[in-house]
C-alpha cells in the first residue's frame, strides 16, 4: 500500500479550508498565527459567510493576513482596526466585519480606539493575538510582556519600574456594558484549537445577532521573538503566560436587553 | 423670494447638504469653531430617513480611520474638523491618499498653532495644499468664500474624489462656518443602493458578492518596483486633476492697476477694499482661487501681465504668497499682508496695506 491507495475522498477526516489559500506564510515555524489564520477561515466558510465576510488586518506581524484568507479585506493603519471595522459595520450592518490584531496593535498604540469600539458595543469581532513581544519589528516589549521578560527593549528584563506592568486588556473590555462575550484561548494543543475555533464561531455569530462586541483573546507563541523552539515556546506559555494571562471566558452574555 | 433660500450658519450648511447628497456617513469629534455640523446632522436625524450613518468618534484619529474605511467601501463618507483636529488627522489623510480611495474632510480652521485660538485663520494652507501627512500626495483642495459655496462645495467635493479616487477637502476658516448667510440648498438626492455602489466603486472592499475576487485595501507595498509605481500613478492623477479642475474666480481684473489674490473669508474683505479704492481712484482687480490645489498658477500670472503690483492678503504670516510669487515668476513685486492669532482685517486696513506696500513703496 502507498501513499495513494490512502489518499482517497472517502478516506478524508481533514482539509484545508476553501478560504485559506496556497501563498507562501512568511510566518515562522511554530508561530500561533497560522493555526488562527486557518481557524478564522474555517469558521467564515462553515458560516456561509465568504460573501459578506470583511476582515481588518492590523500592522504588525498579521499585516499581510490578507494575502492568506481569501475574503475583502481593509488594511489599518497601526491600532486603528476597530475604528475602521465600526464604520465598515456601521454602513454596511449585514456584513460580518472582524478585526485581527497583535497586542501592540490592539493594546499599545490602538488602546483607544479599541476601548471605545468595544464600549460602543459596535457589532464587530475582535480576534487578539496576544504573545507578549512585538514579533514583526524584531522583538520589542509589547504592553502585554510579562514581568522579567527580555526582549529587545527591555534586554534585562522587563522592570515595573522602568517599564511598567504587563497590561491584561481583555478583563477591562469585560467590564464594559457594550462587550457580549469576551473570551481568553490558545492554539498549542489539538484541545485548545478545537476551544479556540468555538470561541471564534461564537463571536462571529454574536456580530451577526447584533448582540454587540465580542473579543476573543488568543494567549500566543511567538518562538523567534522568545528565542526558543516552538515546544518550548509553548512550554514557556504555559508556564509564565498562562499564569498572568489564564485561559477562559470572562464574559458571555447570551442575550442582551 | 426665492422660497427655497434660507439662512444658516456656513457649519449648518454643510451638514444639510452632505444629506441633500445622499451622503453614506458622517464621522466627527466635537472642535470650535464647526461642531454645529455634528451637532446639525444629529437633530436632523438622516438614519431616520436616507439612512445616512452619523456617530460621534471617540477623537479625530479615529474618525478619520473610519473615514478612510467607509472611503475603502466605495460609501460617500464625510469629516469635519478644525485645524487641532486636522494635525491629528494627518496621518489618515496619508493613507487614504496612498489607497486612493474618495472622501471629503472639511477642516474649518482657527488660529494656531498649537491650541491656538478658536478664532478664524487660513495658517493652515500649507497643510493642505503641500500635504500634511507623509510621502508625496496631493489632496484636491476647495476654499469656500460664502455659506452658499459651503454647501455646493460638499457636493464638488464628493464627485471630484470619486471622479479621481482621491480626498477632497473643503478649507474653510471660522468665519465662514459661523457666519450666517443665505443659502440655497441642493435638491435632495437617494443614497447610492448598495449594488450601485459596488458598480461605481468595482475595488471596494464589500464582502465578495457573487464570489468575485477578492478587493483588499492596503497602503501597504514592501516591493519597492511596485510601490515606485504606485506613485507615478498616484503622480499622473495629480497631473490630470492640475490640468482638468483648477477653479478661480476672478472680479474686475481686466484694466486693473493692483491685483489682490485672496481666498475664502480674506475674498470677502477685499471686495470691499476694491469699493474703497474705486472711491480714490485706485483700480483694483481680484483673483480668488477657488481650488488651492490645484493652484490657479496660469490664471493668476495672466491676470497679473501688465499690473504694478500684487498684495497677498491672508490670515496667515503669509502661506499662499509663496504659490503667487511662483505663478508669476517673481517678474512683478509680490506683496504680504496678514493678521494672525484669530484677528480678522478690516476692509481699510488692507487698503492701507496696499498703498503701504506697493503704491507708495
Amino acid at each position: 500500500m502507498n501513499n495513494n491507495d490512502i489518499i482517497r475522498p472517502e478516506n478524508l477526516v481533514y482539509k484545508k479550508p476553501s478560504l485559506l489559500n496556497d501563498a507562501h506564510m512568511h510566518y515562522c515555524p511554530g508561530c500561533s498565527h497560522g493555526v488562527v489564520h486557518k481557524l478564522v477561515a474555517e469558521v467564515i466558510e462553515e458560516m456561509g459567510m465568504a460573501e459578506k465576510a470583511i476582515g481588518v488586518s492590523p500592522v504588525g506581524c498579521a499585516v499581510f493576513a490578507y494575502n492568506y484568507i481569501d475574503i475583502d479585506w481593509l488594511e489599518a493603519a497601526h491600532g486603528r482596526a476597530t475604528a475602521m471595522a465600526t464604520a465598515t459595520k456601521r454602513l454596511m450592518p449585514d456584513k460580518l466585519v472582524f478585526t485581527y490584531q497583535g497586542d501592540g496593535d490592539f493594546a499599545a498604540i490602538g488602546t483607544c480606539e479599541s476601548i471605545h469600539s468595544c464600549n460602543r458595543g459596535e457589532n464587530i469581532a475582535i480576534i487578539f493575538i496576544n504573545n507578549a513581544i512585538y514579533g514583526m519589528t524584531g522583538g520589542q516589549m509589547a504592553p502585554t510582556t510579562l514581568l522579567g521578560q527580555k526582549t529587545a527593549t527591555c534586554p534585562y528584563g522587563r522592570r515595573p519600574d522602568l517599564n511598567g506592568y504587563p497590561l491584561s486588556i481583555t478583563p477591562l473590555l469585560a467590564q464594559l456594558d457594550g462587550t457580549c462575550y469576551v473570551t481568553r484561548q490558545s492554539v498549542h494543543k489539538p484541545a485548545s484549537v478545537r476551544k479556540a475555533k468555538a470561541a471564534i464561531r461564537k463571536a462571529f455569530e454574536n456580530s451577526m445577532q447584533g448582540k454587540g462586541t465580542s473579543v476573543v483573546e488568543i494567549v500566543s507563541t511567538c518562538n523567534t521573538g522568545w528565542k526558543l523552539s516552538p515546544e518550548k515556546a509553548n512550554q514557556w506559555m504555559e508556564e509564565n503566560m498562562f499564569a498572568k494571562y489564564p485561559l477562559g471566558d470572562l464574559k458571555d452574555v447570551e442575550s442582551k436587553g | 423670494m426665492n422660497d427655497k433660500v434660507t439662512l444658516m450658519k456656513g457649519n449648518e450648511a454643510l451638514a444639510m447638504a452632505a444629506i441633500r447628497y445622499g451622503a453614506d456617513g458622517y464621522f466627527g469629534y466635537p472642535i470650535t469653531p464647526q461642531s454645529e455640523v455634528l451637532e446639525k446632522l444629529e437633530e436632523e436625524m438622516p438614519w431616520e430617513t436616507t439612512g445616512m450613518v452619523v456617530l460621534q468618534a471617540e477623537s479625530e484619529v479615529a474618525a478619520i480611520n473610519m473615514v478612510y474605511a467607509g472611503a475603502s467601501c466605495g460609501k460617500a463618507v464625510m469629516t469635519s474638523t478644525s485645524s487641532p483636529g486636522f494635525s491629528l488627522m494627518q496621518e489618515g489623510m496619508s493613507y487614504m491618499a496612498a489607497s486612493e480611495v474618495p472622501a471629503l474632510v472639511i477642516n474649518v480652521m482657527r488660529g494656531g498653532p498649537g491650541l491656538g485660538t478658536i478664532h478664524p485663520s487660513q495658517a493652515d494652507y500649507f497643510q493642505a495644499c503641500k500635504g500634511g501627512g507623509h510621502g508625496d500626495y496631493r489632496m484636491i483642495v476647495l476654499a469656500p468664500a460664502s455659506v452658499q459655496e459651503m454647501a455646493d462645495f460638499v457636493g464638488l467635493g464628493w464627485d471630484l474624489a470619486f471622479k479621481y479616487r482621491c480626498v477632497s477637502m473643503i478649507l474653510a476658516d471660522g468665519l465662514i462656518g459661523q457666519m450666517m448667510e443665505k443659502v440655497v440648498l441642493p435638491e435632495q438626492r437617494p443614497r447610492r443602493t448598495q449594488e450601485e455602489v459596488e458598480k461605481q466603486c468595482p475595488w471596494a472592499v464589500t464582502g465578495r458578492t457573487g464570489m468575485r475576487p477578492k478587493n483588499i485595501i492596503t497602503s501597504l507595498e514592501l516591493d519597492d518596483d511596485i510601490m515606485e509605481a504606485n506613485n507615478l500613478r498616484f503622480q499622473a492623477t495629480y497631473r490630470l486633476i492640475e490640468a482638468n479642475e483648477v477653479r478661480c474666480e476672478t472680479v474686475d481684473t481686466d484694466g486693473c492697476d493692483y491685483l489682490i489674490v485672496a481666498f475664502g473669508s480674506m475674498a470677502r474683505i477685499a471686495m470691499k477694499t476694491m469699493e474703497l479704492a474705486a472711491q480714490e481712484g485706485i483700480k483694483i482687480g481680484l483673483l480668488r482661487p477657488i481650488t488651492l490645489w490645484p493652484f490657479p498658477s496660469k490664471e493668476v500670472a495672466q491676470a497679473a501681465a501688465g499690473v504694478k503690483g500684487i498684495l497677498v492678503p491672508e490670515l496667515s504670516a503669509g502661506q499662499m504668497i509663496e504659490d503667487v510669487k511662483l505663478a508669476v515668476d517673481c517678474k512683478v513685486p509680490v506683496k504680504h499682508f496678514g493678521r494672525m492669532g484669530g484677528n480678522v482685517p478690516t476692509p481699510e486696513e488692507v487698503l492701507e496695506a496696499l498703498k503701504k506696500e506697493l503704491i507708495n513703496a
